[in-house]
């Protein structure tokens, strides 16, 4: 089986997708003739041409408007914005149309559509290249928010959004995008949404990320057995729809909770998920729930390495839920 | 003070004479009656709507009185197989296209029978049989998604035309130029229909932009933008005409702003009263299009007292009974909050559903 990067499982499951359905139709800044800044839609415009891979202006309301249109008019178009900082012009567009078409028109009208946004920091990229803004999309009613972190899970969760019939906000976590490397099979398969996966499992301590910090949170989990605790990793990959079951079953078995995430603490996800195992497993925690976030800060250039949670802050969260 | 900017438009129709400028579009007896009864069974169900409203029978309104002729006259010059996205002050447009009363009164009434389910206030419809898209009340929110679904109709080599319509305060949001941009980019079969009302609730168009008209944008985008008398039911006819069979055959947008006046209020919520001078109203109340297009008929000989008592009278029972049976069809199930939100639902809502059916 193959080996590839993250990148490259964009790249082939939009390949792939585009050559079985030729509804599928991809649009956005410089992924044409260019491939893609992040050369996530590489080769594209070469095998299917302009009128599916189509090269825009720059506005990201008119992409994400046009998309939106293109899907109620029956194509399958995938959205890209070029980075997730720059998705707020377009945020009318989201929450007003694609999040509600289906809603208002009582059904007569849906629009199903990926809207891809690379997501994250670690890259250098300051305020406006880094941030991670899925909270603002997992309180919008309508969407579904997909984040997978490993190349396997980066095709099939594609592949599945793809397919879905809602529309998805599939963000990718940029740092590690040609970072990480794993076995891909060429071809066919899916991940389901709404399934979360135990990446590591563990009797003392559940640890939930998603991204670029599932791989910070298993390196943690490994330094973590030199001191005799076993930690279990669960990779959300899908924020909306939630794996609740997948969530809940985890704390049963642990009784201690870390969240990982890189965007700001405040409202971020991780308060989601703290709420819900406070609502349903209230009786099974051992102790506080730990949220090991970004700062409520923008994002900082020079400093980021102190502001994105690494191996170290996971490590000295779970000497500290161990103390309970 | 409402519209300023030059007086050069398009006309057929002259204001206050019973006679034209010429040009005329060759439509036959049954087309022109056509639009007439559209304009008048827009005009009544506007009257009753708003009435209903004063009297708490329905929650809100977005009246369109006065603006007849551009939805009518514009929307007529379409295929049936092309698509509109319209406002929600687009009425006529429903109406000319063939939505009846009772779907019209079911929507006010937000009862279970209304085709979107209670889900939304008037008029924010949208009905899939005639390809008129649902409405969001964020203003310009559709054009853009407009453009995209005339992008796709010629993606896919099919010869549709899309229609979308927005008013003077619509081209000011950013949608208006991202919309226009990429139809104008990609030379998009659409028309885009400026209903000039004079107003945005309470600012004059006169303020809304330093244009001189606001049919000059669109060179901007590089198609061209054309100014008719949107009162003139033919002329909006004979210009919609044109620029649907200039996009139908590959020759991209048409901005077509059609001066026009907003009679009544914003809507329901709104009261003129405190902005505008009943001198305005009552000149642009002499320049009505159901008027005027009725003057031309009768010059034509095709209209007679008779035939407006008897449109009228089957306007008339058409709405009455849509009022009568549709105020009495019950509100819309429990259930229905929790339903389209996706297209299954997932276990998250079907707990909050059986939440909120509990507290019943």
């Amino acid at each position: 089986m193959p080996t590839i990067n993250i990148v490259q499982a964009v790249n082939q499951a939009l390949r792939e997708e585009m050559r079985r359905d030729n509804r599928v139709v991809v649009m956005g800044e410089d992924v044409g003739r260019d491939g893609g800044v992040f050369r996530a839609t590489e080769g594209l415009f070469d095998e299917f041409g302009q009128d599916r891979v189509i090269d825009t202006p720059l506005a990201e309301s008119g992409i994400i408007g046009a998309a939106i249109g293109m899907a109620v008019y029956g194509l399958n178009p995938i959205p890209e914005i070029q980075f997730l900082d720059f998705i707020y012009p377009a945020f009318d567009q989201i929450v007003t149309n694609l999040a509600k078409l289906r809603y208002r028109s009582g059904g007569q009208y849906s629009c199903h559509l990926v809207v891809r946004a690379p997501y994250g920091g670690g890259i250098k990229g300051g305020h406006y290249h880094s941030q991670s803004s899925e909270a603002y999309f997992a309180h919008t009613a309508g969407l579904k928010v997909v984040i997978p972190s490993t190349p396997y899970d980066t095709k099939g969760l594609l592949l599945s959004s793809i397919r879905d019939a809602d529309p998805v906000i599939f963000l990718e976590p940029k740092r590690i995008y040609r970072a990480v490397k794993g076995e891909v099979p060429d071809g066919e398969f899916t991940v389901p949404i709404g399934k979360a996966r135990v990446a590591r499992e563990g009797r003392d301590v559940s640890i939930f990320a998603y991204g670029a910090m599932l791989h910070v949170a298993l390196e943690a989990a490994e330094s973590a057995r030199k001191n005799g605790v076993e930690a279990e990793v669960v990779d959300l990959r899908t924020l909306v729809p939630l794996d609740v079951g997948a969530v809940i079953a985890s704390v049963q078995k642990t009784g201690r909770v870390i969240i990982v995430h890189e965007a700001p603490k405040t409202a971020g996800f991780g308060a989601e998920v703290s709420a819900l195992i406070a609502e349903r497993a209230v009786e099974y925690l051992k102790a506080p729930i730990l949220r090991i976030t970004g700062y409520d800060t923008p994002f900082p250039y020079s400093l980021e390495d102190h502001y994105l949670p690494n191996a170290s802050r996971i490590l000295k969260g779970i000497e500290k839920i161990m103390q309970y | 003070m409402s519209h300023s900017g030059p007086s050069d438009f398009q006309q057929v129709l002259v204001s206050d004479e019973r006679g034209t400028r010429g040009g005329e579009p060759a439509l036959p007896e049954a087309d022109l009656k056509h639009m007439y009864r559209a304009m008048l069974a827009t005009r009544m169900l506007d009257s009753k709507a708003l009435s209903m409203q004063r009297q708490g029978r329905i929650g809100f309104y977005v009246p369109c009185a006065g603006q007849e002729a551009a939805q009518v006259g514009s929307s007529f010059a379409l295929r049936e197989d092309d698509w509109t996205l319209p406002t929600y002050r687009d009425t006529g447009v429903a109406i000319l296209r063939g939505i009846s009363m009772k779907t019209l009164f079911d929507h006010l009434f937000g009862n279970s029978q209304d085709l979107m389910l209670g889900r939304q206030m008037p008029n924010h419809w949208g009905f899939k049989s005639i390809n008129f898209v649902s409405i969001a009340s964020t203003i310009a929110a559709h054009l853009p998604v407009a453009t995209g679904i005339a992008m796709a109709m010629k993606m896919r080599r099919e010869d549709k035309v899309v229609m979308t319509y927005h008013g003077d305060g619509a081209t000011s949001e950013g949608d208006f130029h991202c919309a226009y941009n990429f139809a104008g980019v990609y030379k998009s079969p659409i028309v885009f229909i400026c209903e000039n009302n004079g107003w945005a609730i309470s600012l004059p168009a006169s303020m809304q932009t330093a244009s001189r008209t606001f049919a000059e944008k669109a060179e901007a985008y590089g198609f061209n933008g054309i100014r008719v008398d949107g009162n003139d039911v033919l002329a909006v006819y004979r210009a919609s005409r044109e620029a649907v069979e200039f996009a139908r055959r590959g020759g991209g947008p048409t901005m077509i702003e059609c001066l026009t006046y907003r009679m009544g209020p914003h809507s329901t919520s709104d009261d003129p009263n405190r902005y505008r001078t009943k001198e305005e109203m009552e000149a642009w109340r002499k320049k009505d299009p159901i008027e005027r297009f009725r003057a031309y008929l009768e010059r034509k000989g095709y209209w007679t007292k008779d035939y407006e008592d008897e449109i009228k009278s089957e306007i008339d029972r058409e709405i009455n009974e849509a009022v009568q049976v549709g105020e009495k069809v019950s509100p819309p199930s429990i259930e229905t909050i929790f339903t389209d939100v996706y297209s299954e639902m997932p276990p998250s809502l079907r707990e909050q559903l059986a939440e909120a059916e509990k507290q019943e």
